[in-house]
């Protein structure tokens, strides 16, 4: 009730036509040169080594894994949380540094504040881009899994409205701990956060092999419900806890979009 | 070895060549003595090869030709020792911004192989030199620009160097920091340190150099004390005359002294200005500005180069 | 004269990182932690035993090298092309007796302090859980220590030679993280087809992860320790004058 009451809230606030100025400002900015398409690019090369390197590799080691009753290969297991991982570090990687860079040094938003686009548009309007950019590397990574025989196509295409989900939920959270950042030094922090939460929300290993107190402060984070509504649509095990996720994750979006927008409201129109 | 020069060079010559660009000459063939204790200055526009010709004299580039000779060693062959005696403050600072200023001496001390003990201290007193004690502790980055060219030139003197190399030492400083820079170094130069700076202003030339040389593409223009270019070069005085019209007077000025049109105005050279301003005057012309003033060594520059120092 | 002019490099980076060591301490000694608890520990429960041994046990000796690496990588480019670029330290050294050599020795003497200071920390962890199986251990230290002039030369050598920053992002990407992932830190490079087992054994992280597994569980390494032990002084020796002649070649005209 009070997500979709934010929601509304929001929507009230947002003119779709400047929302859209914002995105193109994005797409222009990629024919600007090739370094920052190759980081695009080379962005998704991540998850998918690691999906060689531990599903693969480490795979050949465990052999087969059996979580809520099904049993399925180590790189089952794996592939979806990469996919999870994914759509995290690519919204993540659009939402803070370079969100942060643009805030900061470039002024990029100052300027587009002097126009009539108000800060929640320009706020949308970068989320809707990291969710863009999410996007590409999520059905290429999905056509990756299908290919190695890790997903069938139909739990691919359930896959992917799931892993947008996330991208917006971490792209939305993201541009709000953006604006709380003093400087380059906080990035460290939320690398190694980050990084934390990688190794230790599901995607290795089951949580329930954790200790019990360990389990349940993994379940209050984000990618763990993350990575548990995708790999239940593409592995197929359908059940009422993936709706505890996807409530979650919609929580997490209207929330951080409130923050965000006032917080953007404060730094940029005093 | 106690008559020789500290700086002495024959036909020196720095040509860079580019991938796919005309090799391109920045200091072409030029002679150079510098005796100890001696104050030196190249003055010259932006791109004249004093930087360049600097470079070389610090040991940090090649020459392309000629002979170059400093401090009576052969800075291919001994650049590191002759290194060792020199204090170089560089066109663009680059002190530690994550050192303290007083660690910025400190650890420079150290690259030329000096005690801790004696960096100590000698930090200490280069710090009380050009005022910064109070902010020895303090960062270098919150320093205004003048702090920071005071204290890369502390730096460069933390080895007690021979022969001090300083590049432009009061550009992009405003007026008081400059006088504050030129007060410290006109103080060195009183404890007999020798000095070589490069400048494109004219005032800071006259102020601090004994003797030097205008360079102008490469080559060397002009070479003597101030005065003494100002005497060879240019008369005791310059009148600045405006007109309101854009009429060119030249023609009745013609007699009275040496005559330099510029875009805004006319110079006229002559030893007793007043005198040129009455004969102006008689000869019926009404300038809408008058100015009498005593001849710089922009006024030399023009002469030699017919272009201006500063553009 | 050669030593003590890279001496006193050396100590300029101490006290620099005096300064800084608080922001190093996530990155060079939680991290390898985190990623011992949650692969060797949440993943080893189903792995059980690799070449008899835990699997924990069996990726110690990996990700102890990898740290080393990390450090080697990660502290070779930033603030190696921002002391050319934008603080211009080393052209505040060129001007005084400090040859290029110097500057290079005086950086790698620095990285194996941080390297051996991490990996020391790291092994102690690991041994409090059970990870460490030799009384020959220590050795793992040197390998350690070597490994990361063995990276970070060449890679200095690289920043010494880039204006733009973005290349580092494709080094992280196409060689420091492919290199973690596939020389034989999470499972033997026997089980990659033959091809892919050629880049692990160019890369060399794969050798001194021989060499520390060697040291730490008193298992065979997979080619004669002095070939192990040569490739990695090779890798050193040809980084280290690459990097000499790079920095000679950005610091001259």
């Amino acid at each position: 009730m009070v997500t979709a009451s934010i929601a509304a809230n929001i929507a009230a606030r947002v003119e779709p036509s400047r929302v859209a100025a914002v995105v193109a400002r994005n797409v222009g900015a990629l024919r600007s040169g090739p370094a920052y398409w190759v980081v695009l690019v080379s962005g998704f090369f991540e998850p998918l080594l690691y999906l060689l390197s531990i599903g693969v590799g480490v795979g050949a080691l465990v052999g087969d894994l059996t979580v809520d009753g099904q049993t399925m290969s180590y790189a089952q297991f794996v592939a979806p949380a990469m996919l999870a991982v994914s759509a995290m570090s690519g919204a993540l990687a659009e939402t803070t540094y370079n969100f942060f860079f643009k805030l900061k040094y470039m002024k990029t938003f100052e300027a587009v504040l002097a126009t009539p686009v108000r800060p929640m548009e320009v706020a949308v309007g970068e989320l809707l881009w990291s969710v863009v950019r999410g996007g590409l590397y999520t059905v290429i990574f999905l056509g990756i899994m299908v290919a190695f025989g890790l997903a069938t196509p139909l739990g691919a295409l359930a896959a992917l409205p799931a892993a947008m989900l996330v991208g917006l939920s971490f792209g939305a959270l993201g541009m709000a701990v953006s604006t709380l950042m003093r400087g380059w030094q906080d990035f460290d922090l939320l690398t190694t956060g980050q990084f934390a939460l990688f190794l230790f929300s599901g995607t290795f290993s089951p949580v329930q092999n954790y200790p019990a107190g360990v389990e349940i402060l993994i379940q209050l984070t984000p990618l763990y419900h993350a990575v548990e509504l995708v790999r239940g649509l593409a592995i197929g095990v359908i059940g009422p806890g993936l709706l505890v996720n996807v409530a979650y994750l919609l929580a997490m979006v209207a929330a951080s979009l409130w923050f965000a927008s006032r917080r953007l409201e404060r730094l940029l129109l005093e | 070895m106690a008559d020789e020069p500290l700086i002495y060079a024959r036909g020196l010559v720095k040509r860079f060549s580019r991938k796919g660009a005309e090799p391109f000459t920045a200091v072409d063939g030029i002679d150079l003595d510098v005796a100890a204790g001696e104050a030196f200055g190249f003055l010259g526009p932006n791109g004249a090869g004093k930087s360049s010709t600097m470079r070389m004299i610090g040991c940090v580039s090649r020459p392309t030709e000629g002979e170059l000779r400093i401090l009576g060693m052969d800075p291919i062959r001994d650049g590191a020792r002759i290194r060792s005696r020199l204090g170089v403050c560089p066109q663009l600072d680059n002190l530690d911004p994550d050192l303290t200023v007083r660690e910025n001496l400190t650890t420079y001390a150290r690259y030329f192989g000096l005690s801790r003990e004696v960096g100590r201290r000698r930090a200490a007193e280069l710090l009380e030199f050009v005022q910064l004690a109070d902010r020895a502790e303090g960062k270098v980055d919150p320093l205004s620009g003048g702090m920071k060219r005071r204290l890369t030139i502390a730096r460069a003197l933390v080895n007690e160097p021979d022969l001090v190399l300083l590049d432009e030492p009061t550009t992009g400083l405003d007026p008081q920091a400059r006088h504050l820079v030129w007060e410290r170094l006109y103080q060195l130069k009183q404890r007999g340190a020798t000095l070589v700076l490069t400048t494109h202003y004219m005032d800071e030339a006259e102020q601090l150099c004994d003797r030097l040389v205008v360079m102008d593409g490469g080559r060397i223009v002009a070479e003597g004390s101030p005065r003494s270019l100002i005497g060879q070069y240019a008369t005791a005085e310059v009148v600045e005359l405006r007109f309101a019209d854009e009429v060119d007077y030249s023609a009745k000025l013609e007699g009275i002294g040496r005559l330099d049109p510029l875009p805004d105005r006319l110079l006229l050279y002559a030893d007793d200005g007043d005198g040129a301003v009455s004969e102006v005057h008689r000869r019926g012309l009404s300038p809408s500005s008058v100015l009498v003033r005593r001849s710089t060594l922009e006024d030399v520059f023009l002469h030699l180069t017919g272009r201006t120092l500063v553009d | 004269m050669a030593y003590p002019m890279a001496a006193a490099v050396l100590e300029r980076e101490l006290v620099l990182y005096r300064r800084l060591w608080q922001a190093s301490l996530l990155g060079s000694f939680v991290m390898p932690v985190l990623f011992l608890l949650s692969i060797g520990v949440g993943v080893g429960a189903y792995v059980g035993t690799v070449e008899g041994v835990s699997y924990l046990a069996w990726i110690v000796p990996g990700v102890l090298a990898s740290t080393a690496f990390q450090i080697g990588v990660g502290e070779s480019t930033y603030p190696v092309l921002g002391d050319f670029k934008w603080v211009r330290a080393y052209h505040a050294m060129r001007a005084t007796q400090v040859m290029p050599s110097d500057m290079v020795l005086g950086r790698q003497a620095y990285l194996v302090f941080r390297a051996l200071i991490a990996v020391t920390v790291f092994l102690v962890v690991a041994a409090l859980f059970g990870g460490v199986q030799s009384w020959w251990a220590p050795a793992a230290l040197p390998v350690a220590a070597l490994l990361t002039v063995a990276v970070a030369a060449p890679v200095t050598a690289f920043a010494a030679s880039i204006e733009n920053d973005s290349y580092f992002a494709l080094l992280f990407r196409f060689f420091m993280i492919p290199a973690t992932l596939f020389s034989g830190v999470f499972f033997p490079l026997q089980q990659l087809p033959e091809v892919l087992r050629w880049l692990g054994y160019a890369s060399p992280l794969w050798h001194a992860v021989e060499l520390c597994r060697a040291a730490t569980l008193g298992l065979p390494t997979e080619w004669p320790i002095a070939v192990h032990v040569a490739y990695l002084l090779l890798c050193a020796g040809v980084g280290l004058a690459l990097a000499v002649w790079r920095f000679w070649v950005r610091l001259g005209d």
